[in-house]
């Protein structure tokens, strides 16, 4: 029995062994199988994903080396840190969609294969047709494209007109017909709005008194920004920064024209008279119950016109295995044919394709007029939000400082110096 | 059946000289069978414990060797670096400005639940300890958040405690304008110590009432011939008895409010400010958010030492207050 126990332990090894180091196989690359390649993705709408299939699908036809391309839907919320969770715990995805706020992080820090050379190799793909100010984000500092920008999206602003006529106050074409497309008649409709009818005035969509890094729509108004342009100086406390917020903290707690901490209102649910958001979010408005709705660039600020844009890029993770073929399928995933398809849900960052005629083409809820007026200069002359290496801590501290703001008696200005006094050990890192 | 194998050993017995060597032979073959069963008893034995042994080894203690030696490293996971840097990450934390209100944080949020939980429970234990139509249902109720998706619940009560969400709402019906109770910082930790209270309680209950059924009436009833009221008997009398549930309750629920996470993550991501930044989420967004994996460790390595403490403290002090045990 002793020897049964012992030849039972020894098996018992053996299969362990076996098991260990079938799996140290199939981990191993081979140059002649093909590969399965994994991208994640923050979508999980379905329309979206099928193209994304059909891309693929169509790439696999043509190149034997892909045995397969799977598309990976992860919470939007916890993106970032679902992806270098994935990195942490070895199983990188092969392609990565990358949150501009988190950018500089992936892009200085040699996460991501450079894409130029495989770009440039593939044919018809035109990588100059690509404006500058949209790959800035994505260049390393050897001037590389790291990560292909998908997705250059506009802030703009949503205003539901059944909503305001209810409230027995203008539309935003009769605002921006008598000039008063600004956010003081913002603030000032949205005032009355909430007072007649309870419901919210203006909402700046996903901010939620959290994401700080959303009111860039606003205080881009005042020619605010929050670190000087090389980022090593936290300028949250500029006189541009404090007459933003103390105009954000009025309409929360004195004009009541946007809801205030801990309040939900949700313009796509006809709880809100105007939203700021991207342009994407138009897709919305068909399950919205909104009859009838304008779309509008941001509102002047006190600085004049302005106007942001939010980017997304795809990149190649050099961590995974398959990092060649990786560069290559994006190459073909954004190529110009392609790059048209994506158009639908994603503006272009090529520079042929940003007119009211393409993205009216694949775009059915906005007019050419409402792209060719807003959507297009926005993407031109816009800028992106804000982003720094070290983000997410960047964002903590800030959210943390910017708290002491949220309350009906704030100190605005000490606030925003605390801000910085938080945040400048970080910069200056 | 070793018993059989004895038996069968005694019939085989022979006189003489020849018998003894046969006797002596047959003890030898009975030693061996034995030890063969006992081999065989012992192999069972562990493959009925491997797949625990296994998970508290894979889970449990490599980890814990892994948070130990990643403690001394920092690992940039975007850059792929890995590097040993010694104390660094120790020095750090006793330099880290936000180390003591997250441990401050942790500790009014354990003190609460603790005192939250065991009083509520208890108390719903007695009441439900008695026999009475639909007491089963009463018992199933309490129970029931316990079998809730945690998240699920968490945010159900994130809703009911905006500012305009239904506690606010119910509060305005009796002319109480209610807080903004998780954008302050008091309310804001208050509310998520009450989230959790009412999450578990019903566990805490569940354990208390087994712990009343086993009281011997006659101990009560004895007391109460004496002239013990109702308050005596329980403080003298039922909380005694008891009191080994509520050494294990105590320990269950510390350990496991060291370990809230999810409920801060949902309802208040840390804040106001840091108020409610409790060590598990702090070490979370230190590792997983700033990708400090070796300060993460760290961070964890903290946490083991604080339950560990806590326990065996616990374990100790249990000679004076628990009643088996004197």
């Amino acid at each position: 029995m002793r020897m049964s126990a012992m030849k039972l332990s020894a098996t018992a090894a053996l299969a362990v062994s076996a098991l260990v180091l079938s799996g140290c196989a199939a981990g191993a690359s081979d140059d002649d199988t093909p590969v399965s390649l994994r991208m994640t993705v923050w979508t999980s709408n379905e329309d979206q994903l099928a193209l994304f299939d059909e891309i693929a699908d169509a790439y696999i036809a043509d190149h034997p080396e892909v045995k397969s391309i799977t598309f990976d839907p992860l919470d939007f919320e916890s993106y970032t840190t679902t992806l270098t969770t994935q990195l942490a715990g070895g199983n990188p995805p092969d392609m990565a969609w990358v949150l501009e706020n988190a950018a500089p992080d992936f892009v200085s820090s040699g996460a991501l294969v450079p894409l130029d050379e495989t770009l440039e190799a593939t044919k018809g793909y035109d990588l100059d047709d690509l404006s500058p100010s949209a790959t800035e984000l994505w260049t390393d500092g050897d001037g590389q494209l790291a990560a292909y920008p998908f997705s250059t999206s506009p802030f703009v602003v949503f205003a539901n007109d059944d909503l305001l006529a209810a409230a027995g106050q203008p539309t935003a074409a009769q605002l921006q017909a008598d000039g008063r497309w600004n956010w003081e008649s913002i603030s000032e409709v949205g005032s009355a709005v909430n007072a007649t009818t309870g419901k919210a005035g203006f909402v700046v969509r996903d901010f939620d008194y959290t994401q700080w890094d959303y009111l860039s729509t606003v205080w881009g108004g005042w020619g605010a920004e929050p670190w000087s342009k090389d980022g090593a100086t936290c300028t949250m406390d500029s006189p541009e920064m404090v007459d933003a917020f103390t105009f954000l903290h009025d309409a929360a707690f004195t004009a009541k024209s946007m809801p205030g901490p801990g309040t939900a209102a949700d313009f796509f649910a006809g709880e809100a008279a105007f939203t700021v958001t991207q342009i994407s979010r138009a897709s919305l408005l068909g399950e919205s119950g909104i009859q009838n709705w304008e779309l509008a660039p941001l509102p002047e600020g006190p600085d004049g016109d302005y106007s942001i844009v939010g980017q997304a890029g795809v990149g190649a993770l050099a961590q995974a295995e398959h990092p060649e073929q990786s560069a290559e399928f994006i190459a073909y995933f954004t190529n110009p044919e392609n790059s048209a398809k994506l158009a639908q849900y994603f503006p272009p960052a090529r520079t042929s394709q940003l007119d009211a005629a393409t993205l009216s083409a694949a775009n059915p809820v906005l007019t050419e007029e409402q792209l060719g007026d807003i959507v297009v200069p926005a993407i031109e002359n816009g800028e992106v939000r804000p982003s720094h290496t070290g983000s997410a801590e960047i964002q903590q501290e800030v959210r943390s400082a910017l708290d002491a703001l949220w309350v009906a008696d704030a100190d605005v200005e000490g606030t925003l110096g605390d801000v910085c006094a938080a945040i400048d050990p970080l910069l200056e890192q | 059946m070793t018993d059989t194998l004895e038996r069968e050993t005694v019939t085989t017995g022979r006189s003489g000289r020849s018998g003894r060597a046969a006797d002596r032979s047959a003890a030898r073959v009975t030693r061996r069978r034995r030890r063969s069963l006992s081999g065989n008893d012992n192999l069972v034995g562990y493959l009925f414990v491997a797949p625990q042994v296994l998970g508290i080894v894979a889970f449990v203690l490599l980890p814990l060797v892994l948070i130990v030696y990643y403690s001394f490293h920092e690992w940039n996971v975007l850059a792929n670096t890995f590097r040993f840097v010694g104390t660094e990450n120790v020095e750090r934390l006793f330099s880290d400005p936000k180390v003591a209100p997250v441990l401050g944080a942790t500790g009014i949020f354990s003190v609460g639940l603790v005192i939250g939980n065991l009083s509520i429970a208890l108390l719903l234990a007695v009441l439900l300890n008695r026999k009475a139509r639909a007491i089963t249902l009463f018992r199933t109720l309490f129970f029931s958040p316990v079998v809730v998706s945690l998240v699920a619940w968490t945010i159900v009560w994130g809703f009911l405690l905006q500012d305009d969400g239904g506690i606010n709402g119910l509060l305005q019906l009796v002319g109480v304008e209610g807080p903004n109770w998780l954008r302050e910082g008091p309310t804001a930790m208050l509310s998520v110590i009450v989230v959790q209270v009412f999450k578990n309680v019903g566990l805490n209950m569940i354990l208390f009432l087994s712990a009343l059924q086993g009281v011997p009436k006659e101990i009560t009833e004895a007391a109460a011939i004496d002239g013990a009221g109702p308050f005596r008997t329980f403080g003298r009398i039922t909380l005694p008895l008891i009191s080994p549930m509520i050494l294990l309750t105590t320990i269950i629920t510390i350990v496991g409010s060291l370990q809230v996470f999810a409920q801060i993550a949902v309802l208040t991501q840390g804040g106001p400010g840091i108020s409610t930044t409790v060590l598990v989420y702090y070490l979370f967004q230190q590792a997983f958010e700033f990708h400090r994996f070796g300060y993460g460790s760290t961070l964890a390595l903290v946490l083991f030492v604080i339950v560990l403490i806590l326990t065996v403290v616990q374990w100790q002090l249990r000679k004076r207050w628990v009643h088996y045990e004197n």
